[in-house]
């Protein structure tokens, strides 16, 4: 009885009350974007809005059950959580219902599951628990190698459901590493590898050959010339010679011309007004109609004409865009931050790795969604089909960001029970 | 508690997601506050987008003659809350209907939606649209949104050309490009072409005022999206040999296939009965699709591609090519036959006993083909069926039998070649022989072919050994991809092989005993194999497959009269025809033509 009443004094109201702030507010632009006169009735399960309601309702059922669970349960069973989740992928590249030509749907009676979302908490799951692991080092290869398997796994059979969108979140990781203490050359080599990779599709790549040339024999220059560094030199170019060419390859000849469009929409160089800019245009129209103050809720004319594209799923903050205004932007960016902040605080505090790391994983896998989501809305990222946490229809990615989160919470209320 | 020596990251991390909404607050400052474009004033009020169809994309036969083209026609929308009243029967006399058929469909606008809009009246067409437009001010709430109705200079190749229809729900679900109420390509070159021809949507953004009257383009149009009209296709298709093809099978039941050898392209696709693709378009096209459905000649499946028979004796020469090839036959070999004494398979034919390979061919002998399938069931291990089973089977298979070619051609059939295992579960293991299965030797029992397969391996025969799955496209856009896309095949058996039976089809069409001697051409040299095909059902199938000229054949095809008796009666003359008006032109045998053009198997069946 003690216990369980410290659990909930323990509680951080404070993330609670922001979580239930932008649910709120997220539920508010689900029913805007989806509003008709014809159904008013914000219990209307016909509509996308009453549905998200019965969600949320849901969504409160499952924070307290978290909350009852032990907090050292989801330490002991990571592994386990994981390997279920994997099954769950590979069941569904099997088994799963095709929707928009990705394979990512469990279809049970008229509800849809995305196995995709729930894969994020539970390689997060594992991920600490194999960091935390005692004496671990990313300075060892062997741990290094092993940390990106756990990634790339999921990631790697959510993109064979040709999710890519899905796939790519679990680059946010990278920061969890980055924090446990991944290397900063690593990064940086990272950094170059993708820079290389979008060089090699903008320009011809024997200009991009000449270039690295050209850097080489400027290094060259400056640093000693022993044996040793000239052979890492050429050795470096090398490599970066041939990733280039078999991106070059490999993008002419593997990918199919759709896909390839995709690409060179993503990174700007072709205008595809009709295809994967078509959104982003009508997107950027709403928001930027919206002005100074905003057309007022449930005003929006962009909005109502069904004219944004998966307006309350990935394009939601459209909506807040056009209807609230740059202050109701301003102020949902803010909260986002803010909530962001309170969960690096939350994570640092705590006295065992495995609450601090998953805390990490928390705050980049949010942080992730944020960036890429409202960055697509305004025209600054690639259009990559993933929802804004808390905010996006739906109940896969509610439920999933819900868990994912609450299992930090719980953690973070049992802080002073690990002496 | 141990301190953590990578502590110090937190800020740098805290400091990348300030950068991220301090850039993202920038972006929307400068987005909605600094830059005009996007705004507009809240006077303004209604924005109407409306849908810029494309034209889609016309399709031409080989020699650039047009057959399928656009005819615009105009749906009527309805949106019940923005109706006003007006003169109700002025509209009625307008769309031409009565007033209580308006009443019925304006509930039932009503019913779907006061707010969206519904179509009221579909269809109409251009002349009747012509005084509609200039007087449709006067109603309130209604527009017309322009459509695409497509039309067949030719009345011919239904099948292949297909349809198109509006979108079902799952259409839409699959691809979100289409919306509810747009049009896309059901079956046949409409359906696979579908993305090429369609082009991509267009949108204007247009100002209304309250009434809905326009007030004229928003922001002078630069948000307007103009549409992209659909690519045209040249698809192989020779108009005149397709129609005269038709022609040909009129009141039969059957199919055609035409092949170009060369090229794998498909020349003609005949099935008949077959209908005028005109019939079902616009609004007489439900009446006429029911009709259609319910004929129970089945004039709506394409037999070329979904008909599935036992190819008879057109199929003994799969079974020489195989013997030849492993070496257990040789045109030298002798057999005897006992004429309709023969055991296990009477042969139907009286002929000299014993006869080589190249006899036998020239007159279809049963007992002859037993014998040489035997020798490949048995040749590998006499005891173990199984194993020459297979080595048959690995050779039907590359032959082009028994899967789809998976080309342009939509719902074409596997047909069935089927795997030792079958016989297995028949006649459970090790309990069956040659003997057992002795009906595949003569082209009966469990294997089924497609029309486009038998026409396909007429091809590989022309070519001695090597096809290019047969397919329809032929845009000069893609030409230069055609056989990148459908790479040459190169069959499993030697090319001094199919010289052997080059000649001895040969011989079937000019041998003094040849089942097909009748129909010899005198301008040009051509190979071909009769087939009359047992059918449980009925009366049997004439069957005869062909290519021509013997040297650098320029066309190979199939021809399946359903129910109508000797391959050299029906199948053989009609092929005959076909070659003398794709080679020469024109058809000089009129006789012959009359027969084949007057004769109703149909009804005398
Ligand atoms: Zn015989």
């Amino acid at each position: 009885m003690r216990e369980s009443k410290s659990i909930f004094l323990n509680i951080d109201w404070i993330a609670i009350l922001l979580f239930f702030m932008l649910i709120l507010m997220g539920w508010l632009n689900i029913y805007a974007a989806v509003f008709n006169e014809e159904h008013r009735s914000i219990f209307d399960i016909t509509q996308r809005y009453g549905k998200q309601l019965i969600w949320i309702a849901a969504t409160v059922i499952l924070i307290l059950v978290i909350l009852i669970i032990d907090p050292k349960f989801f330490s002991t069973f990571a592994y386990g959580i994981y390997a279920l989740s994997l099954l769950f992928l590979i069941g569904v590249l099997l088994f799963g219902k095709e929707v928009s030509g990705s394979r990512s749907w469990f279809q049970i009676g008229s509800l849809g599951i995305q196995p995709s979302e729930f894969a994020k908490f539970a390689t997060a799951l594992a991920l600490s628990k194999y960091l935390s692991t005692f004496n671990f080092s990313l300075q060892k290869v062997k741990s290094l190698i092993i940390s990106l398997a756990i990634i790339l796994t999921p990631a790697i059979l959510i993109f064979l459901q040709n999710d890519t969108g899905s796939a790519i979140i679990f680059i946010a990781f990278i920061l969890v590493l980055y924090r446990e203490g991944l290397s900063g050359s690593i990064m940086i080599t990272g950094i170059a590898i993708i820079v290389l990779f979008l060089l090699t599709l903008l320009i011809h790549e024997l200009y991009i050959i000449g270039g690295l040339l050209l850097l080489s024999l400027v290094l060259l220059f400056f640093i000693k010339r022993t044996t040793g560094n000239i052979l890492k030199l050429s050795l470096i170019f090398l490599i970066s010679a041939l990733f280039v060419f078999s991106v070059n390859f490999a993008f002419d000849n593997l990918l199919s011309e759709h896909q390839q469009t995709r690409i060179r929409v993503l990174i700007g160089i072709e205008k595809d007004i009709h295809g994967a800019g078509y959104n982003v245009h009508q997107s950027k129209i709403a928001i930027g109609s919206g002005g100074f103050a905003g057309k007022g809720y449930l005003k929006g004319t962009q909005t109502k004409y069904n004219f944004v594209p998966e307006q309350d799923t990935d394009f939601i903050f459209c909506t807040v865009g056009e209807e609230w205004g740059f202050l109701g932007s301003f102020i949902v960016i803010s909260l986002f931050i803010l909530f962001l902040f309170k969960l690096i605080r939350m994570a640092e505090r705590q006295k065992s790795n495995f609450s601090r790391i998953y805390g990490y994983c928390v705050i980049s896998i949010i942080f992730f969604h944020f960036l890429i989501n409202i960055g697509m809305t305004i025209g600054l990222m690639p259009v990559i089909g993933i929802p804004l946490p808390f905010f996006s229809y739906g109940g896969s990615s509610l439920w999933a960001f819900t868990i994912l989160l609450f299992i930090f919470i719980r953690q973070d209320a049992y802080r002073f029970q690990i002496l | 508690m141990i301190t953590h020596p990578y502590t110090n990251r937190k800020f740098i991390i805290f400091f990348i997601i300030i950068l991220v909404g301090i850039v993202f607050i920038f972006r929307l400052f400068y987005l909605q506050v600094l830059y005009n474009k996007y705004k507009f004033s809240a006077e303004n009020n209604v924005i109407r987008y409306i849908t810029q169809y494309p034209s889609r994309g016309l399709i031409y036969d080989h020699n650039g003659e047009l057959l399928v083209y656009n005819e615009a026609a105009y749906d009527l929308l309805v949106v019940p809350h923005q109706v006003h009243a007006f003169d109700t029967n002025d509209l009625c006399n307008l769309l031409n209907i009565s007033t209580d058929e308006f009443c019925n469909r304006y509930e039932k606008a009503k019913k779907y939606s006061m707010y969206k809009p519904s179509v009221f009246l579909k269809q109409i067409s251009r002349e009747d649209y012509a005084f509609l437009g200039e007087k449709l001010y006067k109603f309130p709430g209604f527009y017309v949104q322009a459509r695409t109705l497509r039309k067949y200079p030719f009345p011919i190749a239904a099948h292949l050309l297909g349809y198109i229809g509006e979108v079902t729900m799952d259409e839409i679900e699959y691809d979100s490009y289409y919306k509810s109420r747009d049009y896309i390509g059901k079956s046949g070159i409409e359906k696979f072409f579908e993305k090429t021809l369609r082009g991509e949507k267009g949108i204007k953004v247009k100002v209304v005022d309250v009434f809905n009257r326009e007030m004229g383009n928003f922001h002078d149009g630069d948000y307007d999206i103009s549409a992209i009209a659909g690519s045209n296709i040249t698809i192989s298709l020779d108009v005149q040999l397709q129609a005269y093809g038709e022609q040909l099978m009129k009141n039969k039941k059957g199919s055609i296939v035409a092949i170009e050898p060369a090229s794998g392209e498909i020349l003609s696709l005949i099935t008949s009965p077959s209908y005028d693709p005109n019939i079902l378009v616009g609004r007489i096209r439900s009446h006429n699709y029911n009709l259609l459905l319910n004929d129970s000649l089945k004039p709506l499946m394409n037999r070329a591609i979904m008909g599935t028979y036992s190819p008879g004796s057109t199929f003994k020469i799969v079974n020489v090519l195989i013997g030849l090839q492993e070496n257990i036959l040789s045109p030298q070999t002798l057999y005897s036959c006992d004429g309709p004494e023969s055991r296990p398979i009477k042969c139907t034919h009286y002929h000299v006993t014993p006869l080589d390979l190249k006899e036998a061919i020239q007159q279809s002998c049963n007992s002859y083909l037993w014998k040489v399938f035997r020798s490949i069931i048995t040749h590998p291990d006499p005891n173990d069926p199984v194993m020459g089973y297979n080595v048959w089977y690995n050779h039907v298979l590359n032959l082009g039998f028994g899967k789809k070619f998976n080309t342009d051609i939509p719902f074409e059939l596997n047909g069935n070649i089927p795997e030792s295992r079958l016989y297995d579960s028949i006649y459970r293991k090790n309990h069956w022989t040659a003997l057992t299965i002795r009906s595949l030797a003569i082209g009966q029992g469990e294997i089924l072919v497609t029309p486009l397969q038998l026409a396909n391996f007429a091809a590989i025969i022309a070519n001695r050994g090597y096809y290019y799955p047969p397919h329809f496209l032929k845009s000069t856009k893609y030409k230069s991809n055609t056989l990148l896309y459908y790479p040459r095949q190169v069959t499993s058996i030697e090319p001094k092989h199919y010289e052997f039976i080059v000649d001895a089809m040969l011989e079937v069409v000019e041998g003094e005993h040849g089942t097909a001697r009748w129909y010899k051409l005198d301008s040009v040299h051509f190979c071909g194999k009769t087939g009359t095909v047992e059918n449980p059902h009925g009366k049997d199938h004439s069957m005869f497959i062909a290519f021509a000229p013997k040297d650098n054949p320029t066309i190979a095809l199939s021809v399946i009269v359903e129910n109508a008796g000797y391959g050299a009666t029906w199948a053989a003359p009609i092929a005959s025809l076909l070659i003398e008006k794709y080679l020469k032109g024109k058809v000089k045998r009129h006789w012959l033509e009359d027969r084949m053009l007057n004769s109703d198997l149909i009804s005398s069946n």
